[in-house]
């Protein structure tokens, strides 16, 4: 089970660190850190690393390592999996997981890892648990408490833990009952130089937000659930229900949370909403090169690109980029030669362009590989697999609550290969 | 006690330090806390010390004070390395603490409390205030509290002595009446590593173990593994306590005291026998971390206990299989060894055809779900379970969960892939269809690059190699140079294992020799080397571009593979090896050691093949090698010259020289780097590393024989045989009168539950006792269904057991149950034979109960109430008749959930109840037929009809049943269960109907798409038509992605109803509302086999699908009154579309003779319900 955790910044500082068992020396991190020399980009670090005595897997997250130390034998994805939902929680209560604001919040952090765990077995994870016990900070309070002398421990004792139901606390009271579900689907994509797709897929998440009194069991049926190919669930969700009619039926967690995501396969046909038309050369000599990218719609639904925005990763050679945008503004950043044009709204009468030329080091070899594009864009008001919400029903509570759907398509890891 | 005594005056010594510093410290104490008196003046000596502190002072209420910054850390450091021996700093710094923890102010203690552990999270010591700490274990301020705790645990363990202060409070806390500051008394009190305390925590985990809340015994099994650890001879103790809790029946115990058992006594597989089956049905609503645990454990475990669901099928499938594995020659050689064990273990499996236990079913069954899981480890975990246990063809279902998982975190990805890379290897059929999956991205991590890699390598074969290879082309073009060296070996490996593409991959390869970047090419050099080995003769070309090569490259590794390639193949380019050679011998001084030691090397074999035109290269070369600094290089030369050049004292071996050197050396194996990793169990530790962690159990090979199944029988003492909908209220609760019961059941638990536990494994495992391999399937795919009856059914039978057996007392020894059951087994053979459904049979039960009640004064209804008064009287001592009553008023309440019960009485509110769980359970079921293509007899009970024949559908057969199942999306329509079977060679795609053709009126819900059915399988669904109360057919056409076919389903007329319940009263007014032409009556001769109650009701309600009306529910309140001379049989149903009712009456009279008589609005409908009954009654 989980013997210690250590927070780490990038730079390689421990700034935090919490034992469930006996301490461990902070020492143990060195084999981290030398691990962390011979990779090129943090997310290189071996997230499972074998010392004389422990084992240490980390992850990293919000530029932060959480790094636990390991004695004896665990499923791997079971400690990474927990940490995720550390840095989740974090997030959670803090608004952002980073440095400043853990150190910032340190004893609430102390406080959370302490309920999360008991030696070394996940104790609490539910943040509406963890919520009842340890409230989150806001402003309001700490004006409130610093006046009272109060805490941020809750008063009552978490009930939540007891119940069979541990993502819902009792008791909700709202006095505007409302469910807000996000459809937003990603386009997992890689489409080769010729523009034809290698392989595209779409995956959804629904998005929850749910603000409603008392124990509605509300159930949540879809126009095509056939669509839907692979999926998996909040806890809350009723698996046999799915399994037999197709609809999600649960008592909900108090709040935002995620409710499903799921995978529209990729034997289906996936509509590309953009194309991109580029090329990108190095000549062999005079050290320069060209670039020229125009971006155009392909199959938008009749609805607008926006946000557009392209990403490529420049080789090492290359010094400065001297480029006219019709639209748009371009940034190449030398440190991390990345190239960021920004597009915003995709007009399509006037298809946005990016020429110009490229400076690449005196002297050095021409540069063979040609960097590939990634594209981001998000388009409003729809679901790019034609997945629908037909109905939410509530059961188990009197009021009539708002209901509202909202669907969004984004580009997930859309890549132009060249 | 007088060190007790003691220990109490430590910490008034601390106060009385404090004290006297207090004086001086006064004035900044109150200045320190910024928050109480901002305007006051801080001293220089305090800010230059702890800018830190202030920091978090400040930011502990407000969390806006982040100002501070790392510059104050390191600061900081200095004076904390040296861990308190500036004695300067140190004691003052915390004096102000200790003054703020001795304060009234429990504000001021927060503070003081906050600062201490944040310098504890920094790794700061903080030890030194342990005494002051340690008073505030009983402040009633509860964050302050859990504060103290917190620096408790940190550093009981260095301060033992001033630990032991703080127990009494955790003592005192565990007599609590509040559940909750009991377990966390409990919970800090096992968690001070304080040796001393060892007995004090084996008591009080021993007490929490029994108590009455299931958070406290979560606690206690959480408790276990740290006192083991604290003194692991407490071993046998802790071993009995997990025994008592893994008997718990809360989902909140279960995965706790699974992970104490892993800790402390993995090895006592026995204690889990009997809860095996608890485990296997709990699951589902066990909290994510604790599934992990147990599944794990029950993968572990059913290795030890059931057969290899695999061992009919190995020796067929590896037997074509090893033709086509790649993993060239050495495969073969453990084949014949496999081959052996193979050809053991199919004559062990001819003997006895393999059966699958039905325990080892349930497992798979309801781990399949928690692929669902939003939990990564969740879903591996049941992934390796499928891996390892079930069989092949069912091993397929996980694939889409793991990939589902590469859309997760990096490091998830890295485990996953890693996992999938081992999977691969051994089942690669089952990630084929997910290759684009695989595919890799620019902006991949490296590492999760070179994973994805592996699992395309592993998944190349003939006919998706192109695409592979087309994608890998890509890949050499990438910025990242350590995976464009992977992508080459990855072309290697695949090219030595498909013949058809090595010799693309070697001209794609020789391209890239002419690369610009020499990683690229020496790494090309060195697969290309292995390839040509293989077949070398053809290939002079490319050894002959690749000896030029060594003018530009200066890779050694590069430069060696091309020496000896030159060097073994010089046959096949005699000219120019000699010119190598001398151009090495050039330079040979500058070259590294692996290159020298090649140079040698061709110098030895170019003597041996050419010493006319090489001999005195030769000479020189060893001369030169002589004199290296290099004591290997130096011995290399000595031995080969000795070998090959004759000298008068050369002895034996130089005649063999020739064979030395030039022996046919075997081409080399290119294998996955995770070829046999699976010997670990996947997902673990150990798989990753490919090494034992410590702590790692291995993973059991299947043992030869089963292991006696009844050992997981689990005998249930009668009180707990609660009836089925009760569990599913309470299922949770281990006694009834749990005060805390509600917190855990109340209405909203999650559907997911199935709540058969006891009563369906005994039956379960009674099946697979008897040995024979249908009656085990049938008891599998109805288990699903009908344990929810079993309970009932059981008890039934007990009752009339008991009568038979001249009324045994209620408390029956063990060996009387053991008979009893076997007596039982017997009769649910006899049952399930006769009875054609599922529900009917349970239907048929409540009949048989009452026909007895009739029969006998109805004693056996009594028998009903006194169980359930037992099950609300946790004691199994027989209830007075006269609390009967009550009684049974207060079960009938619990009904109420499920359907509201005009009247109390007992026969009818079963069968309602039944319904309404069976449709709880379709989902059940249908998931499970998905699952378990082997053991599928679809519904059994229930009547099937073909719709599609097998050869007719060309491999694709289709059944279907009337489930008598309400279809949910429209109650107007009558559920179809289809069943489809692959039994093709090919894989059925996209199943779906297309043009109904229907009768005016008529509706059809059509049947979710099947995407996908693999030949072999089976799968379900449920349509739903509309037969506008007629008995005219359906017609569509079954589509599959290659055929239609035409099919047709027409009802037969006793499933146009559905069954509702009337009382005896109001069927005889609805009767005397159909009279004269709505009412048919025909007179008949029972069949002979058809003259008890029982049979008749059976009979009728197979054919019809209506329910019974209870008789004689007037004479319930007084049971002794005789039953009627001429039994008439009720029953009553509405047609699904119009609702008319529909009414059948059966009189029995003496021999056998008997009336009819069907009322019912719709004319037609009830003519034709009198032939279908006449024909029911009288075959």
């Amino acid at each position: 089970m989980i013997h210690s955790l250590f927070l780490i910044n990038r730079s390689g500082d421990i700034f935090l660190e919490k034992h469930w068992k006996s301490v461990i020396s902070r020492s143990v991190c060195d084999y981290f850190f030398e691990a962390k020399e011979k990779a090129v980009e943090p997310e290189d670090v071996p997230p499972v690393l074998q010392t004389p005595h422990h084992y240490l897997i980390s992850i990293f997250r919000g530029k932060l390592f959480f790094l636990s130390v390991i004695q004896t034998e665990i499923p791997p994805l079971f400690v990474i999996e927990f940490l995720h939902r550390v840095a989740d929680t974090m997030q959670d209560y803090f608004g952002e997981c980073s440095e400043s604001v853990l150190k910032d919040n340190v004893v609430t952090v102390y406080e959370l890892l302490e309920e999360m765990l008991d030696n070394g077995f996940p104790l609490a994870t539910e943040s509406n648990v963890l919520k009842e016990m340890i409230r989150p900070p806001t402003i309001l309070r700490s004006v409130v408490n610093t006046l009272t002398g109060g805490s941020n421990v809750g008063g009552t004792l978490p009930t939540g833990q007891l119940s069979n139901i541990p993502w819902r606390r009792a008791g909700v009271k709202y006095t505007n009952n409302e469910a807000y579900f996000d459809v937003i689907e990603e386009i997992d994509a890689i489409v080769d130089k010729s523009g034809s797709t290698v392989f595209a897929e779409i995956q959804g998440v629904i998005e929850a937000c749910v603000r409603l009194s008392g124990m509605p069991d509300l159930t949540l049926s879809f126009m095509n659930p056939r669509l839907l190919d692979d999926v998996s669930f909040h806890p809350c969700v009723r698996y046999k229900r799915w399994e037999s009619e197709r609809v999600l039926s649960f008592i909900p967690p108090d709040g935002n949370f995620i409710l499903m995501n799921y995978h529209v396969s990729s034997q289906n046909l996936v509509a590309i909403p953009v194309y991109a038309k580029q090329s990108i050369s190095f000549f062999e000599t005079g050290s320069c090169g060209r670039l020229d990218i125009t971006i155009g719609p392909k199959q938008a639904m009749g609805k607008t690109v926006e946000s557009l925005m392209v990403r490529i990763h420049m080789p090492k050679a290359v010094l400065s980029a001297n480029l006219t945008a019709t639209q748009g503004n371009y940034t190449y950043d030398l440190a991390t030669k990345v190239l960021v044009w920004d597009i915003g709204k995709l007009n399509p009468q006037k298809l946005p362009n990016l020429r110009g030329s490229l400076t690449t080091q005196a002297g050095a070899p021409k540069p063979e590989d040609n960097p590939s594009l990634n594209i981001e864009f998000k388009i409003q008001q729809l679901a790019i697999s034609g997945l629908k919400v037909s109905r939410l029903d509530m059961h188990g509570e009197k009021y009539k609550p708002f209901k509202g759907v909202k669907y969004l398509t984004k580009a997930g890891k859309f890549q132009v290969r060249t | 006690m007088t060190t007790m005594q003691k220990l109490l005056q430590l910490p008034v010594n601390a106060v009385n330090i404090v004290k006297t510093v207090q004086s001086q410290v006064q004035g900044q104490e109150e200045d320190k806390s910024p928050v109480l008196t901002p305007d006051g003046g801080q001293q220089a000596w305090y800010n230059a010390l702890q800018p830190d502190e202030l920091r978090h002072l400040r930011s502990g209420g407000s969390g806006g004070g982040g100002g501070g910054g790392g510059g104050g850390d390191k600061e900081e450091k200095a004076p904390l390395e040296e861990g308190g021996s500036s004695l300067q700093s140190q004691p003052l710094r915390h004096d102000d603490l200790k003054e703020m923890l001795d304060s009234n102010k429990d504000s001021l203690k927060l503070e003081a409390m906050k600062r201490i552990v944040a310098m504890i999270a920094r790794g700061k010591n903080a030890s030194d205030l342990f005494p002051a700490v340690v008073k505030n274990v009983a402040c009633k301020n509860i964050e302050v509290k859990k504060l103290v705790y917190v620096y408790l645990v940190r550093y009981a363990e260095e301060q033992q002595d001033l630990a032991l202060l703080s127990i009494s409070t955790f003592q005192r806390g565990l007599k609590d009446p509040n559940q909750l500051i009991r377990a966390s008394a409990l919970r800090v009190l096992s968690s001070i590593r304080v040796t001393i305390i060892v007995p004090i925590m084996m008591l009080a985990i021993k007490e929490a173990a029994s108590d009455m809340s299931p958070y406290v015994r979560k606690t206690a099994a959480h408790a276990i593994p740290k006192l083991y650890s604290l003194d692991p001879e407490q071993k046998d103790q802790l071993i009995e306590v997990i025994e008592k809790l893994l008997a718990d029946k809360t989902t909140l115990v279960a995965g706790s005291v699974v992970m104490a058992f892993e800790e402390v006594c993995p090895e006592r597989i026995d204690l889990i026998h009997k809860n095996y089956r608890k485990l296997c049905n709990l699951l589902i609503d066990v909290e994510e971390w604790g599934q992990v645990v147990i599944i794990n454990m029950l993968t572990r475990y059913a290795r030890t206990q059931f057969l290899n669901p695999n061992i009919n099928e190995s020796l067929l499938e590896e037997g074509s299989s090893s033709d086509k594995t790649f993993y060239g020659s050495e495969e073969d050689e453990d084949d014949e060894e496999e081959k052996e064990k193979k050809a053991e273990a199919v004559a062990i499996a001819k003997r006895k055809p393999y059966v699958m236990d039905p325990d080892h079913r349930l497992l798979l069954r309801n781990t399949k779900p928690l692929l669902q899981s939003r939990n990564a480890a969740v879903v591996m975990a049941v992934a390796q379970l499928y891996f390892h246990l079930a069989p092949k063809a069912e091993v397929g279902v996980i694939a889409k969960a793991l990939v589902r998982l590469l859309r997760s975190h990096s490091e998830v990805q890295y485990v996953v892939l890693q996992n999938v890379a081992t999977m691969t290897i051994k089942r690669r059929g089952m990630f084929e269809p997910y290759l684009k999956s695989f595919y890799i991205r620019s902006t991949d991590p490296t590492q999760i690059k070179i994973l994805k890699l592996e699992v395309l390598t592993n998944l190349a074969n003939e006919t998706n190699i192109s695409t592979i290879l087309r994608e890998f082309q890509t890949y050499i073009k990438s910025m990242d140079k350590d995976f464009v060296a992977a992508t080459i070996q990855a072309i290697g490996r695949c090219a030595t294992n498909i013949g058809e593409v090595r010799d693309t991959c070697l001209n794609g390869l020789v391209q890239l020799l002419s690369n610009r970047d020499e990683l690229v090419v020496a790494e090309s050099v060195v697969v290309i080397k292995k390839l040509l080995q293989m077949q070398p003769e053809k290939h002079s070309d490319i050894i002959k571009h690749m000896a030029k090569l060594t003018d530009n490259i200066q890779v050694p590794m590069a430069r060696a593979s091309i020496l000896w390639l030159i060097g073994e193949y010089c046959e096949h380019v005699p000219k120019i090896a000699p010119d190598v050679l001398r151009k090495m011998a050039k330079s040979f001084t500058n070259e590294e050691d692996i290159v020298k030691l090649q140079i040698i090397n061709l110098a030895a074999k170019l003597y041996l093949t050419n010493s006319k035109q090489t001999k005195l290269l030769t000479q020189y070369v060893l001369n030169l090698a002589k004199y290296d600094q290099n004591y290997d290089i130096r011995d290399r030369a000595r031995f080969i010259r000795q070998l090959i050049v004759p000298t008068e004292k050369s002895g034996a071996l130089s005649k063999y020289a020739k064979k030395l050197f030039l022996a046919l050396k075997p081409a080399p194996v290119l294998e996955s780097p995770f070829k046999d990793r699976d010997h670990f169990q996947l997902g673990s530790l150990s798989h990753l590393l490919n090494a034992k962690a410590g702590g790692y159990q291995e993973l059991p090979d299947w043992p030869e024989a089963a292991p006696d199944p009844s050992v997981r029988n689990v005998e249930v003492p009668e009180w707990t045989k609660c009836s089925s909908r009760e569990k599913r209220k309470e299922k949770k609760v281990e006694k009834p009168f749990y005060s805390d019961s509600e917190g855990e059941s109340g209405p909203t638990e999650s559907a997911d539950s199935e709540s058969d536990s006891a009563s369906s494994s005994e039956r379960s495992s009674g099946s697979s006792d008897s040995g024979s391999g249908s009656e085990s399937e049938e008891s599998e795919e109805a288990s699903d269904s009908e344990e929810e009856e079993e309970d009932e059914e059981e008890k039934d039978k007990k009752k009339k057991k008991k009568k038979k057996e001249t009324k045994k007392p209620r408390q029956q020894s063990e060996s009387e149950q053991t008979s009893d059951e076997e007596e039982k087994k017997r009769e649910r053979k006899s049952k399930q034979c006769k009875s054609d459904s599922e529900s009917e049979s349970e239907e048929e039960e409540s009949e048989s109960e009452s026909s007895q009640s009739e029969s006998e004064e109805s004693e056996s209804e009594a028998e009903v109430k006194k169980k359930k008064a037992a099950e609300s009287k946790p004691p199994p001592k027989p209830v007075k008749k006269e609390s009967k009553k009550e009684k049974k008023e207060m079960s009938l309440l619990d009904l109420d959930d499920f359907e509201p019960a005009p009247s109390p009485q007992v026969t009818p509110v079963n069968t309602f109840l039944s319904n309404s769980l069976v449709t709880d359970l379709e989902g059940l079921s249908l998931s499970d037929t998905v699952l378990s293509p082997a053991t599928i007899s679809p519904s059994s009970a229930l009547k099937n009809y073909e719709l599609l024949h097998r050869i007719t559908g060309e491999g694709l057969s289709v059944e279907y049943c009337f489930s008598r199942q309400p279809f949910s999306p429209d109650g107007n329509m009558v559920a179809v269960q289809m069943q489809f079977t692959n039994s093709a060679t090919a894989d059925a795609k996209s199943l779906h109907m297309e043009d109904v053709k229907l009768q005016s009126g008529m509706r059809v819900k059509e049947f979710p798409e099947i995407e996908l059915l693999p030949a072999g399988e089976t799968a379900t669904a449920v349509m739903g038509i509309d037969f506008c109360d007629s008995t005219q057919a359906a017609n569509f056409q079954l589509c599959t992605h290659t055929r239609k076919f035409f099919v047709s389903i027409q009802p037969p007329v006793g499933e146009l109803m559905r069954p509702v319940f009337l009382t005896e009263n109001e069927f005889k007014k609805e009767q005397g509302q159909l009279m004269g032409m709505n009412e048919i009556t025909e007179k008949l001769t029972l069949d002979a086999k058809c003259r008890n109650e029982h049979s008749i009701v059976q009979r009728v309600t197979t054919a019809v699908n209506v329910s019974r009306v209870p008789c004689g529910s007037d004479k319930e309140c007084s049971p002794p009154v005789p039953p009627p001379a001429a039994p008439v049989h009720r029953f009553a149903g509405r047609t699904v579309t119009s609702g008319s009712l529909v009414l059948i009456t059966v009189v029995t009279k003496e021999e056998g003779a008997a009336q009819l008589t069907v009322n019912c609005e719709k004319m037609l409908i009830g003519t034709m319900l009198v032939k279908d009954v006449l024909l029911a009654l009288t075959q």
